[in-house]
């Protein structure tokens, strides 16, 4: 089984709409939603959920406030300012700033603290019309997005092997933090979707830095390229000086947005020149997925 | 006042309104831009600072002294982030995963621990006019943006009006941005995406306890307004400002122009914007 992750390093460049279209123009793949954050390849791919998984991860500091004595020993240890003092002394966790170090439990001298390890999210096993599908949902203002990233992504490589399918695409995130490089790992192509502005050139030039970190092969992709033809030209040439493939150049259309409020992959919503295009981009993809690795 | 501008999705616009508002606001008073956005640090396009200086971020990872260790294995077990291993005779340090709180070195028995600095990052500052401006920057390869976003936010300066520009999701790396501000804007697009991303966003800022209010992007005269004008009545945010969907605004940016730049006109509307967000909080 291959693995293409679709990724931006900037957000909204068309990563989802892609992801989509390729799902739609696959014939034998498994397919994963590893934007965890805020995840949305699931309004185009209507999955019927299957199975439903919780996941639980990290720890979080509770005090019993019957317990503290408030001693204030574990007050300056604590790293992340997620203890607070109240007006007796007493301590209390912010939930939202503990990372779960344990610092505070370590040292408490009357055992007020517990370590308790939260929900922190759900993930799916998915039927659509274009195959299996896995996908997730952090909680809110949750941690540890890249361990869920790495559990959807380990489902999606049993479903392949089960099933014997070939191609495993996935619907990465922006940035270029954790649930990125989890999403990165041990993949074998990074399809890099960007943008002609300044923002969409800066972070081609951070993801792909990334990409090269962990030795993968990229290929990029300017979507909405006519809308400044020099910087598509500047991505183009900045992408040719370090032999990365420029597989696609997609035209800005209204009509993807009509076929997101849709909710249709948008090769399946329209069929005018920039559908055309996606279409021959897929075509190129795999073509290089079989030339590299073949 | 502290505003951050969040939204869940990406490519909604954050910079573009964080940008705008602040430049808008300049001439009135004194204003600090803190891009949060330290994964991909890109509001300095518009605002075109001056960057002064540029102080690197570190974290504190353990270095173990091997002539006091005695392998007894009390650091690898208190370790929740499991970045260390002993293994006969040596101790592993896996930097990537030490989230730099000191349990090791200070639970160590033998006092054989002690925490260095490792370099993830790096805060720039400088001055756009009377703007002061201040973004981070993560490492390419490091994986943890919140003690960059952490450092950052310690140099906010509460005498100014504070803009900050955050990351998108609704993970630890936005909770840090937000975190702290008086009011936070929501800036979503009319499409199911933005839709299924505001409900996160404005989750995250309820979860947090801060204000909001949404900033409709890209609106155009069709259906899909609605649903999030629908959506924000549900839940009480009000919707402050919109911004028509129109291929001029997204070819200004893509040649780096602010809409302040190319639209004079929107000053007013930003000005609108600020106020809104001052009466809803009194």
């Amino acid at each position: 089984m291959k693995q293409v992750v679709v990724i931006s390093g900037k957000g909204g460049t068309g990563k989802t709409v892609l992801s989509a279209c390729f799902a739609a123009l696959s014939r034998n793949a498994v397919l994963a939603d590893v934007d965890v954050d805020a995840s949305n390849l699931h309004l185009l791919l209507h999955p019927e959920i299957q199975e439903r998984h919780v996941f639980k991860s990290g720890r979080k500091a509770r005090i019993d406030a019957a317990k503290c004595v408030g001693c204030g020993l574990c007050l300056p240890l604590c790293r992340f300012d997620a203890l607070v003092e109240d007006d007796q002394g007493r301590v209390r966790v912010d939930p939202l700033s503990c990372e779960g170090c344990g610092v505070c439990f370590h040292v408490c001298p009357v055992q007020a603290v517990t370590l308790e390890i939260p929900t922190s999210g759900e993930w799916y096993v998915s039927h659509t019309k274009y195959g299996p599908f896995v996908h997730a949902r952090l909680g809110i203002a949750k941690e540890n997005s890249g361990k869920l990233v790495t559990e959807v992504r380990k489902k999606a490589g049993e479903i392949a092997e089960r099933e014997g399918r070939d191609l495993l695409i996935m619907d990465g995130s922006p940035g270029i933090g954790c649930p990125v490089i989890a999403s990165l790992t041990g993949t074998d192509l990074a399809f890099v979707v960007t943008e002609p502005t300044p923002s969409g050139l800066h972070d081609v030039e951070r993801i792909v830095d990334l990409i090269r970190h962990f030795e993968i092969r990229a290929a990029c992709c300017i979507n909405k390229y006519d809308l400044n033809h020099d910087n598509s030209d500047g991505i183009e040439r900045w992408c040719r000086a370090r032999s990365i493939p420029v597989v696609g150049k997609i035209p800005f259309d209204p009509a993807v947005t009509e076929s997101v409020v849709q909710g249709v992959p948008f090769v399946e919503y329209a069929s005018n020149s920039s559908a055309d295009e996606i279409q021959r981009t897929w075509r190129s993809l795999l073509s290089l997925i079989g030339g590299i690795l073949g | 006042m502290i505003i951050s501008v969040a939204s869940g999705k990406g490519g909604t616009g954050k910079t573009t309104v964080a940008v705008n508002l602040a430049l808008a606001l300049e001439a009135g008073q004194a204003v600090q831009f803190l891009d949060c956005d330290v994964e991909e640090p890109n509001a300095h396009f518009f605002i075109k600072p001056q960057i002064e200086e540029s102080r690197d971020v570190f974290t504190l990872i353990p270095e173990i002294d091997e002539s006091r260790c005695t392998y007894c294995g009390k650091c690898a077990q208190v370790c929740a982030y499991h970045a260390l291993a002993v293994v006969k005779g040596t101790v592993l340090v896996f930097s990537e995963l030490c989230h730099g709180c000191g349990a090791c070195s200070l639970l160590c028995p033998e006092k054989a621990i002690r925490e260095v600095g490792k370099k993830i990052g790096v805060i720039e500052s400088g001055r756009a006019g009377e703007m002061a401006f201040l973004q981070g920057r993560l490492d390419v390869g490091q994986a943890m943006s919140p003690p960059v976003i952490r450092a950052l936010k310690k140099r906010l300066d509460p005498g100014r009006t504070v803009i900050i520009d955050a990351p998108p999701g609704t993970s630890c790396p936005v909770v840090e941005s937000v975190k702290r501000s008086d009011f936070c804007l929501l800036v979503t697009e009319p499409t199911p995406f933005g839709l299924h991303d505001l409900e996160l966003a404005a989750a995250t800022a309820k979860e947090m306890n801060i204000p909001c209010g949404v900033v409709i992007n890209r609106a155009s005269l069709g259906n899909e307004d609605g649903t999030i004008r629908d959506f924000c009545a549900a839940k009480e945010i009000p919707v402050v400002m919109t911004i028509p969907f129109d291929r001029k605004i997204a070819e200004a940016y893509s040649r780096g122009q602010t809409i302040l730049g190319a639209f004079p006109a929107y000053r007013e509307k930003f000005l609108e914007l600020f106020e809104r967000v001052g009466k809803i909080r009194s």
